[in-house]
């Protein structure tokens, strides 16, 4: 299990980013963080796994715990060691390399070179589009298929949990669906956690059993996904929608910033 | 009347040339793939390895099969010790502080190192016969050949690395994108430690080569100043291109130097690839076989 303890962050040893959040992230489940642009999910993501130093940002305060171990301030391939593994927004493939390749890069931390092969066999038998395509560039990959591969090169590692940044993103519908049930059956069969951060409340309430709103550095909302996608502030904020269930009109923007401020 | 032997004496010269030319683009293919940086100092190195080889031949007494096997750990320690000292803390900052970095230890080396092996040029002898070797019509001198050989030689291992072991293909993935590949678990640092450490490797056996063709002194470091002609011209992040590149560079310094030089009192061969350097920038800016930028559309 992966616990935040109330931690802050700070980039460049002035910009107060994380102002204290605490999130837990139990094995074996879905846990998502909502909010809207720059609120903090990424800079989350970036604090657990440690690559955070690497844009000279850090922990500042509190702890980050995962089994039990602290976590924070260990280097980004320590962590990756430990079992947690980033799958960045936006795609991010390693272009110039093979499909094949960029799975043989993300299982770098696997010692024995049989453990690799089984992780390649492991990601085709989830994504078969990636073993049709195993020896092209994936610079030249559809979208869809990119993100299916940046989260089969993360799952190379054998993490118990896999952070999702934002795997919708630019993705049609229908992609995203299908993505979207590949990560479900991931955790049902394979046992992973899940930490899954999107902008798309709607679908990521739809897949997670936990969520987490988080706005300008602050959780302000927690609860199960389904309590969150009946609460009424989540509904008119992020599923925007207002309270009889139908489309939210532009008039309302005004109270919609008067109630934002009050929540956060 | 055109004269065929004397076009082929020009040319297969160039070719061992080339070679050797393409061994000292290796090293600095070998950091820009890893790193990203533009090492200006590649010359440098194979100056300071030529001092030490020389250093341990004539001042320490050694024999030639200790000095070279020295020389290589010598340079991976000092590629290994730049990296740690010089380059580590410039992670992050933009890249023209790495190149600014680079060329001020060019002149460092340059300037230190008459201090401690002495200004006069040193003979850098091959225990090999001298005498050329005579295959048919052609007519090699043994020191090139072996300087060839040594540089077909790494290349192949080196493009046999990069392609095919898994080290070789976290290297580019960090080369790819640093971030992500610290993400997946690849330590970063280490792999800018080895490229530079394979820099090292790769000037040590440039100083060998070199050293024994034109002598040790200061001016071995301008060997170097024929690396940018050869990977512009290959293609900054590739091994082949490296192969290329010294192929093409070789053979025209050679022609030109045969050809033009009659014509107009000489020194066409040392800007000869330079030329072929600025046309090659206006039609193919990333070389025969750089990488280019993928954009889907």
């Amino acid at each position: 299990m992966l616990a935040l303890n109330n931690i802050e962050v700070v980039y460049d040893g002035v910009i107060l980013v994380l102002k204290g959040v605490s999130i837990e992230v139990p094995d074996g489940r879905i846990t998502t963080l909502l909010g809207g642009n720059g609120a903090g999910k990424t800079t989350t993501l970036k604090a657990i796994s440690g690559i955070l130093r690497a844009e000279r940002g850090e922990v500042c305060k509190g702890s980050i715990q995962f089994d039990g171990e602290r976590i924070d301030g260990l280097a980004p391939h320590d962590i990756v060691k430990r079992g947690i593994v980033q799958v960045f927004e936006g795609r991010r493939v390693f272009e110039h390399l093979t499909v094949e390749e960029n799975l043989v890069a993300g299982g770098h931390s696997v010692v024995d070179l049989r453990g690799v092969r089984q992780g390649i066999d492991l990601v085709y038998t989830y994504f078969p589009v990636l073993k049709e395509r195993r020896s092209q560039q994936s610079g030249y990959l559809s979208g869809g298929e990119q993100q299916m591969l940046a989260i089969g090169r993360g799952l190379m590692s054998r993490p118990k949990l896999v952070m999702l940044d934002e795997p919708s993103l630019g993705l049609a519908p229908m992609l995203t669906e299908e993505i979207f049930r590949i990560v479900r059956q991931l955790v049902e069969k394979e046992r992973i956690a899940v930490l899954l951060v999107e902008q798309n409340a709607a679908l990521a309430l739809e897949l997670a059993d936990h969520g987490y709103v988080i706005e300008t550095g602050r959780i302000v909302l927690e609860g199960s996904a389904a309590s969150l996608a009946q609460n009424s502030d989540v509904k008119e904020f992020y599923l925007g929608l207002n309270e009889v269930g139908s489309r939210k009109s532009y008039r309302d923007t005004k109270r919609y910033r008067r109630r934002k401020r009050w929540l956060s | 009347m055109f004269d065929w032997g004397f076009t082929l004496a020009l040319v297969t010269n160039g070719v061992l040339i080339g070679l050797m030319y393409s061994l000292i683009a290796l090293g600095f293919v070998l950091v820009y793939k890893a790193t990203d940086a533009i090492n200006f100092a590649q010359g440098e190195f194979v100056m300071l390895a030529g001092f030490i080889i020389t250093g341990m031949l004539l001042l320490a007494g050694a024999p030639f099969w200790l000095s070279v096997p020295v020389a290589v750990l010598g340079m991976v320690a000092f590629g290994f010790g730049l990296e740690r000292v010089v380059l580590r803390p410039l992670i992050g900052r933009p890249i023209i502080a790495v190149i600014m970095a680079t060329i001020g230890l060019a002149t460092v080396l340059r300037g230190a190192a008459p201090l401690f092996f002495g200004a006069e040029t040193q003979a850098l002898p091959l225990p090999i016969p001298d005498e050329p070797i005579v295959l048919g019509p052609f007519s090699l001198p043994p020191g090139q050949v072996v300087g060839a050989l040594l540089s077909l030689g790494f290349l192949a291992a080196f493009s046999w690395f990069f392609l095919k072991s898994r080290m070789g293909v976290a290297m580019r993935a960090v080369a790819d994108n640093q971030q992500v590949a610290m993400a997946m678990g690849i330590n970063v640092e280490r792999y800018f430690a080895i490229a530079w450490g394979m820099a090292g490797i790769v000037a040590a056996l440039g100083g060998l080569a070199w050293g024994a063709l034109l002598g040790v002194d200061v001016h071995l470091a301008l060997v170097g100043l024929k690396v940018f002609p050869v990977v512009i011209l290959g293609g900054l992040d590739s091994v082949l291109g490296a192969i290329v590149g010294g192929l093409i560079v070789g053979i025209v310094e050679n022609l030109a130097a045969g050809y033009l030089d009659p014509l107009v009192g000489g020194g066409t061969k040392d800007f000869a690839p330079y030329v072929l350097m600025i046309l090659m920038l206006m039609i193919r800016p990333y070389g025969i076989f750089g990488k280019r930028r993928i954009e889907r559309v």
